[in-house]
């Protein structure tokens, strides 16, 4: 568990304003090229990043992350040079990060040696998609015991199992907007202040939705029902499209997405 | 609580998005194993639409050949569709249909589970949309034109190596878009629980029959039971009801490809590593960052980087044994017992029958095989024919 006494990093952010939490994949198009969105993108207003450690087979991801995952893979991004470049970065700011990937990279590195670097290097969280309540018993004693949170996910069909879930979570809450799999979407249609009441029943950790967020318009939207908001598939799509050269376009972009935020 | 464990294998490694869709299996399935009209019904259906008990036939030109072991071979090719998928399908489809789905989804690799799933979706009466990885669409065309002609739409995964394992991603990507009204028919032993246990379930008919009907032929038990392993289902199925008889030797052939020592392999056995990956904890070909690795097999259906839990703790235990056999060995194998028997197996049987001709020469005359032969080669005849060297079309 994690120390009580101990100012929870990531819930910090929370406190007194809506969150805007950024994420992109580690290694695309370069890790040199991920250090210098990171922090561009802190500087603009970001209050946590989410880093997405590239997998062979994200399966909760649509296509715009899972290509970002090929391509990172394929200039060799490795979790120990993920870990380098977060030192670096560490070095030069202090905005709460934390990892998104799934089990596979975790278990292989190893559980302990993994959670260890993540405290070592200053990593605050894990998200891990594709790890449900009933399997993640020894990964959330391990992270805790590193001081990291295990992100808990809710999701539009988790029903009766909202607050089983809600129940014991840290950091924050990632509640899931829609259906499916990461991607950009015009419409969201799930009723999340139905799930965001329930939650509040139960636990007081802040719920940032996620999953086909990208305008303005829906980030203050969302805002107005959940203490923060995520966007992946946005910012992985402007990383694609301009490629080294997307730095001041993603600082542009959150600037006006964490001024969305009401 | 973690369910579904063989050993320190299986799980329940699943989205969120996904938990109450795969509860909602686990229940069903928990309810309707021990309903005796469920499984009248599924026994009705295996007899007089898939054509079951498949026959234990007695391979004799190819025992006095092989000059050891008596060999019989288990033919599940003659089942309807041509393989044991169909054993499976049937089972969950008759379970959608009880839970109250209205459309199947499926991955396929050779075609055989795509094919069935598709066949039986036509026959209860739902809609039916198959992923295969572009690979397999083109070294498996007649089967994705099966597929359509049976009503499916099939979808051709062009993600990752564009093959099963992709098709599994994509599957697994479709569910939680949509799962209301839909089943995953998951094709083999692995996923999260209950699909490893549901699957074993529904195939362990193969060794059912295979036991009685040795029983009956032979006044004993066999020595030996050999399967082809891709996911694993057609042996998990082969084994199952021989795993309490300790004196019969389970022995499941993996996929080698070009050779264990070589990059391009299916052998997860030989060459894999502890992981977790789609929904189970298992053995998976992989690097040391857990990237499961790009894997290689002339046969789509065993081209796979993983194996079933309960495989893998089959493996652990000892209780069974997995050799890989390379492309070469399968292909030889292939034409030996379409020349031999007048047996055309898939080139996944293939690697069974080839294995069984390493074994049987050791063993003695009064000692006995069973190969399983999980499909038929109808499907492979094109894609055998380039690989010696002929284009013909098909
Ligand atoms: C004829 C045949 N045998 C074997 C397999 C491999 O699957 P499993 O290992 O689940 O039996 C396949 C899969 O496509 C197949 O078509």
């Amino acid at each position: 568990m994690s120390n009580p006494n101990k100012v929870n990093q990531i819930s910090k952010i929370f406190a007194d304003q809506k969150a805007f939490i950024a994420f992109l994949t580690a290694g695309d198009p370069s890790l040199d090229k991920t250090e210098e969105f990171i922090l561009a993108m802190a500087d603009a207003g970001a209050d946590l990043i989410e880093i997405g450690i590239p997998f062979s087979d994200p399966i909760a991801e649509g296509p715009v992350i899972e290509a970002a995952n090929e391509r990172a893979l394929q200039v060799g991004t490795t979790t120990d040079k993920i870990f380098a470049m977060v030192r670096r970065i560490r070095a030069k700011t202090a905005i709460p990060l934390v990892f998104l990937t799934y089990m596979n990279p975790i278990f292989v590195y190893g559980g302990e040696r993994f959670f260890a670097t993540c405290e070592e290097v200053g990593i605050n969280g894990v998200i891990i998609p594709d790890l449900p309540f009933e399997e993640k018993g020894e990964i959330r004693e391990l992270a805790g015991s590193h001081g990291l949170d295990l992100i808990t996910l809710i999701a539009p069909t988790s029903q009766d199992r909202i607050q089983m879930l809600a129940r014991d979570a840290t950091g924050f809450i990632y509640l899931v907007s829609s259906l499916g799999v990461t991607g950009v979407r015009s419409e969201i249609k799930t009723d999340l202040a139905a799930i965001i009441a329930d939650i509040r029943q139960v636990s007081k950790t802040p719920v940032a939705v996620g999953f086909g967020i990208a305008t303005p318009e829906q980030a203050t939207t969302i805002s107005k029902l959940a203490d923060g908001v995520i966007v992946g598939s946005a910012i992985v799509r402007i990383i694609a499209e301009h490629g080294p050269a997307a730095t001041p376009i993603l600082s542009d972009y959150v600037r006006r997405m964490k001024a969305a935020l009401v | 609580m973690s369910k579904g464990k063989y050993g320190i294998h299986g799980g329940q490694y699943t989205p969120e998005t996904l938990m109450n869709a795969i509860i909602e299996v686990e229940k069903a399935y928990e309810h309707y194993k021990n309903d005796p009209a469920f499984q009248d019904e599924l026994t009705e259906l295996l007899n007089e639409y898939a054509g079951r008990p498949s026959r234990l036939y007695f391979a004799k030109k190819m025992t006095a050949d092989l000059g050891g072991a008596k060999i019989y071979l288990k033919r599940e090719d003659l089942n309807h569709t041509g393989s044991h998928k169909i054993n499976n399908v049937l089972g969950q489809a008759l379970l959608a249909k009880k839970m109250g789905k209205t459309r199947l989804i499926a991955e396929t690799g050779a075609g055989q589970h795509g094919v069935a799933t598709a066949t039986a979706a036509a026959l209860m009466g739902f809609s039916c949309e198959i992923f295969m990885g572009k690979e397999d669409t083109d070294r498996q065309a007649l089967n994705v034109f099966r597929m359509r002609l049976l009503g499916a739409t099939v979808h051709v995964v062009t993600s990752g190596t564009m093959t099963l394992k992709d098709a599994v991603n994509e599957t697994f990507r479709e569910w939680t878009t949509r799962v209301d009204d839909t089943h995953y028919v998951l094709g083999s032993v692995m996923g999260p629980h209950p699909f490893p246990e549901m699957v074993r379930d529904f195939q362990s008919v193969i060794s059912k029959e295979a036991r009685e009907q040795m029983l009956q032929k032979e006044g004993k038990l066999p020595d030996a039971v050999i399967a082809c392993v891709g996911g694993g289902s057609n042996a998990m199925g082969a084994f199952y009801n021989f795993i309490p008889d300790e004196s019969v030797r389970l022995i499941g052939c993996e996929a080698a490809g070009k050779g264990v020592d070589t990059e391009e392999h299916a052998a997860t056995i030989a060459r894999g590593s502890l992981g977790i990956f789609h929904g189970m904890k298992s053995y998976f070909c992989q690097d040391e960052y857990g990237q499961i690795a790009p894997v290689y097999s002339i046969s789509a259906g065993l081209d796979y980087p993983g194996i079933g839990p309960e495989h893998a703790h089959l493996h652990d235990s000892k209780r069974a044994e997995y050799v890989p056999i390379t492309d070469d060995e399968a292909v030889a194998a292939f034409f030996y017992l379409s020349r031999t028997e007048g047996i055309i197996p898939a080139i996944e049987s293939a690697h069974a029958i080839a294995y069984a001709m390493v074994l049987a020469p050791t063993m003695s005359k009064d000692q006995i095989i069973i190969v399983n032969v999980s499909g038929r080669g109808d499907k492979d005849v094109a894609a055998i024919a380039r690989y010696k060297g002929e284009n013909i079309h098909e």
